[in-house]
């Protein structure tokens, strides 16, 4: 439950800084035993325009980010007039004295005073922020110590002096911030952290130790996060020329016996369509990290989407088989994602985890991940029996060939685009290409068999299904907490393949099922209706860019009904 | 001193007369006299006529997409610091659809080559002009001559310092062995620009015209200097010089990547305690 949170909102131009503020303010709070989850919106450009950082934040789980603000913190006159109209009823602003905040309630900051020069700025508002809603200056005290420590002694004692200022100034303003809640007592030792490295640290978990890619918004800081926390467990990384470059590194690696990975966002996982159909005919485990945003093309670089569904899942000439994982949680990015290492190596083929910027830039406060409850993950064959003998494709019952590394025996690794037969050799026979091609597709069966079950919350034969994907998941819960009727949601973390006995009773119980994507079309509809049969008839899509919230949905949801 | 046949005998799917032949002849010979046993080292090439040859050789292959064989020869490259890399391919593959993988492979400097059949002309789709193609060439797809200028594989490379660079002739064979050995010996990127007949489609660039036209740089030609490998390197006409025309033993790719010394990464175990600590980095 949200209902004793609140939402704080950083806004102001790029350049501003109020990614920082935001990033420390949010792990202050989660430090001091809060939950937060944040919403970042920023715009494609370095300096200037509007951007924002929101926290929503409490003692009690949050689970999505909301439109109403409790306490905004305008860096410029700009957010006032943008989110003014979102302030509720307890709402207040801290703003510097020199903008006009039109008679709002207002903690009207002196930032010049309080900070010695502009580069103080951010810790000013930090100070102001965190005197407002922590209560503790040692936790803030802390985390300057671990930002600045690098930069040495001096530069952390100036910012600690400026901190400690700000922070006094608010107290003796005796300005009331009681919509804050009290943290819980003796709260558990939490991490805070977003999808994209909740992704990078579930591959580096897997044993993942190579990434070829090209910078994408929004799925850069995956690769950031692979690389430097990578660093010191011998991660080999490479930026790639191109898109196309990167999964063909990643598939030459995966051969000569790297885990391999890749990250993108759509336009440039359209570049690596003909690699994607290579692991497929190669049977080169690979795992595709697609953090969406809105298309067509160029889209809206920095937002979010869910539109490349229809893409990951017939990505690729030819017929194989894949996974396609979807994330709805940090938690679920780091565990799914470790999985598809694991798939994608015991059925040798290619496995995507579909994210999208909301989640990937999402922060939340989550238990810290334990490596020794994840299972073991699969490896390939160093040596194999009789490697004279060796052939990469050998036809098996279980249609899975023990895949051998080249090099560490005289095992001879062929692996060919071409179609081939048991040795990798081209051919153009028909039944070797039926023999093989069927191999390939049998796989399929076994993914089939191991299908992650979608996730049911909420009470049996409801008056409203809500049916979702991916990052959706905390808007649906809230939601169908929030909405007078009875409601459950069914949460789908891995959209294909899809098994109907795990969930087809859910949606036979349900009244009504209203399908709630972050797309124009519906598409995990339309894939549910022709996998299964099932055909959804009322939908609460959302293709601004913006991300679904419960409030959002229950607008929808007074339109169906 | 491995022997040849380890290597194997294949039929192949190339023409009587193709160059091809004596390439992969001559590679086979080149690694066998380097001691080089057929699982130790990788092929990865592309897809085209020239791209076939690692079919019909005992090795590892890695027969991957048209233009694709050099960012799968450099992944393969990282992950196994211990195999011989060769990326096989023909003109259109590296040096058309796989361009821009050309000029950051020439970048990088890994330590591996590149035998690059060029033999002016598509071949395995049957005779539309290729990026070496001569300007004014006539093929069945450019009717009015090829209307571009050829590419210039070796200039490029040299421009770029790149560590080894070559020019031969795939119908003079104990040169061509002589140079692969020295490109597989170089520690870093090695550019072998092989210029060969196509019997079936090219009826202006014939073996006649390349015998009468290439001549073997003798010693006067340092190829340290810069300015007299660049001179070489465009001598493209009525004489064509063959042999090293630039070499740089400056470190290679790999030299500046510490997280490769610790070997393959196939080999690699996962430091759960390093890990921990990381995830613990983000309280």
């Amino acid at each position: 439950m949200s209902e004793m949170s609140i939402n704080i909102l950083i806004g102001g131009e790029a350049g501003q800084g109020l990614v920082t503020i935001g990033q420390l303010m949010a792990k202050a709070l989660v430090r001091g035993g809060h939950d937060v989850l944040v919403n970042q919106d920023y715009m494609s450009r370095i300096r200037g325009g509007h951007n924002f950082f929101a926290i929503r934040t409490g003692p009690e789980p949050i689970q999505c980010t909301t439109e109403m603000v409790d306490i905004l913190v305008a860096l410029n006159k700009e957010t006032l007039e943008i989110h003014g109209s979102q302030l509720t009823e307890r709402g207040i602003v801290v703003a510097d004295e020199k903008i006009d905040c039109r008679g709002l309630n207002a903690l009207k900051v002196p930032f010049n005073d309080l900070a010695s020069k502009p580069l103080f700025y951010n810790v000013v508002a930090l100070g102001v922020l965190g005197a407002a809603v922590c209560n503790d200056i040692a936790i803030l005290e802390g985390l300057l110590q671990d930002t600045f420590g690098k930069k040495g002694s001096e530069i952390v004692a100036s910012n600690l002096e400026v901190l400690r200022k700000a922070y006094a100034w608010v107290k003796e303003q005796n300005f009331d911030f009681s919509c804050m809640p009290p943290p819980p007592e003796n709260p558990d030792k939490r991490i805070m952290i977003n999808g994209n490295e909740a992704i990078a640290l579930g591959a580096l978990a897997a044993g993942c130790n190579f990434l070829s890619f090209y910078p994408m918004t929004p799925s850069t800081s995956v690769a950031l996060t692979l690389i430097n926390k990578g660093k010191e467990l011998g991660f080999v990384a490479e930026q790639a020329e191109d898109e196309i470059a990167a999964i063909n590194m990643a598939l030459g690696a995966s051969w000569a016996g790297a885990r391999s990975i890749v990250t993108t966002s759509g336009g440039g996982f359209a570049l690596m369509v003909e690699g994607i159909s290579l692991a497929g005919v190669t049977e080169t485990p690979v795992v595709v990290i697609l953090v969406q945003r809105p298309g067509p093309a160029t889209g809206l670089p920095t937002r979010t989407e869910q539109g490349d569904l229809n893409l990951a899942l017939y990505a690729g000439h030819g017929e194989f088989p894949r996974a396609i994982f979807t994330p709805g949680t940090p938690e679920e990015c780091f565990y799914l994602t470790h999985r598809a290492f694991d798939l994608a190596e015991r059925y040798q083929t290619p496995m995507f985890v579909l994210s999208d910027q909301y989640l990937a830039d999402s922060y939340r406060a989550v238990e810290p991940f334990d490596l020794d409850k994840l299972p073991e993950v699969a490896k390939p064959l160093l040596k194999p029996e009789n490697p004279k003998e060796y052939k990469r494709y050998a036809l098996s019952d279980d249609c899975i060939s023990p895949r051998a590394i080249p090099g560490f025996s005289e095992a001879l690794v062929k692996v060919d685009s071409d179609e081939h037969d048991e040795q990798g050799h081209i051919v153009e026979d028909a039944p070797t290409r039926v023999a093989q091609n069927s191999k390939r597709l049998c796989k399929g069966c076994g993914l089939w068999a191991e299908v992650v079950p979608p996730g049911y919350y909420g009470p049996d034969e409801p008056d409203v299904l809500f049916l979702c994907w991916g990052s959706t998941l905390g808007a649906a819960l809230d939601a169908s907490e929030m909405a007078d009727l009875k409601v459950a949601v069914l949460h789908f973390t891995q959209v294909y393949p899809l098994k109907d006995e795990q969930f087809m009773p859910f949606l036979e119980a349900a009244k009504e099922v209203v399908c709630v994507e972050g797309n124009a079309n519906g598409q995990f509809a339309r894939l549910l209706r022709q996998e299964t049969g099932y055909g959804v008839n009322n939908f609460i899509l959302r293709f601004d860019g913006r991300p679904i919230t419960a409030r959002y949905i229950l607008a929808g949801l007074k339109n169906i009904l | 001193m491995i022997n040849i046949e380890a290597y194997g005998t294949f039929d192949t799917a190339w023409c009587p007369g193709c160059g091809n032949h004596s390439i992969l002849e001559c590679v086979k010979l080149a690694l066998s006299e380097l001691d080089i046993a057929p699982h130790q080292v990788g092929f990865v090439s592309g897809i085209g006529q020239a791209a076939k040859a690692p079919q019909y050789l005992n090795c590892n292959m890695f027969n991957g997409l048209h233009g694709r064989s050099l960012p799968a020869a450099q992944g393969a490259r990282l992950a196994n610091p211990n195999m011989v890399v060769i990326a096989e391919s023909g003109d259109g593959c590296n040096y058309g659809e796989g361009g821009n993988h050309f000029l950051a492979a020439l970048r990088r400097n890994m330590n591996m080559t590149l035998l690059a059949h060029d033999n002016q002309i598509y071949g395995l789709t049957k005779g539309q002009a290729s990026p070496t193609t001569a300007k004014g060439q006539v093929t069945k797809t450019q009717p009015f001559g090829a209307p571009s200028e050829p590419f210039n594989p070796v200039a490029v490379a040299v421009t770029m310092h790149t560590g080894f660079v070559a020019r031969v002739f795939s119908g003079d064979q104990e040169h061509l062995v002589n140079i692969i050995k020295q490109a597989i010996n170089h520690k870093g990127f090695s550019l072998v620009d092989i210029l060969q007949p196509c019997v079936s489609f090219n009826k202006v660039n014939t073996f006649g015209w390349y015998k009468d036209r290439c001549y073997r740089l003798d010693e006067s030609h340092d190829p340290k200097d810069w300015d007299a490998a660049m001179k070489k390197a465009v001598e493209f006409g009525d004489r064509i010089p063959i042999g090293v025309i630039y070499k740089d033993d400056k470190p290679g790719f790999e030299e500046g990547m510490p997280s490769l010394a610790a070997g393959p990464l196939a080999t690699r175990e996962l430091n759960k305690t390093k890990l921990a600590e990381i995830i613990d980095s983000f309280t």
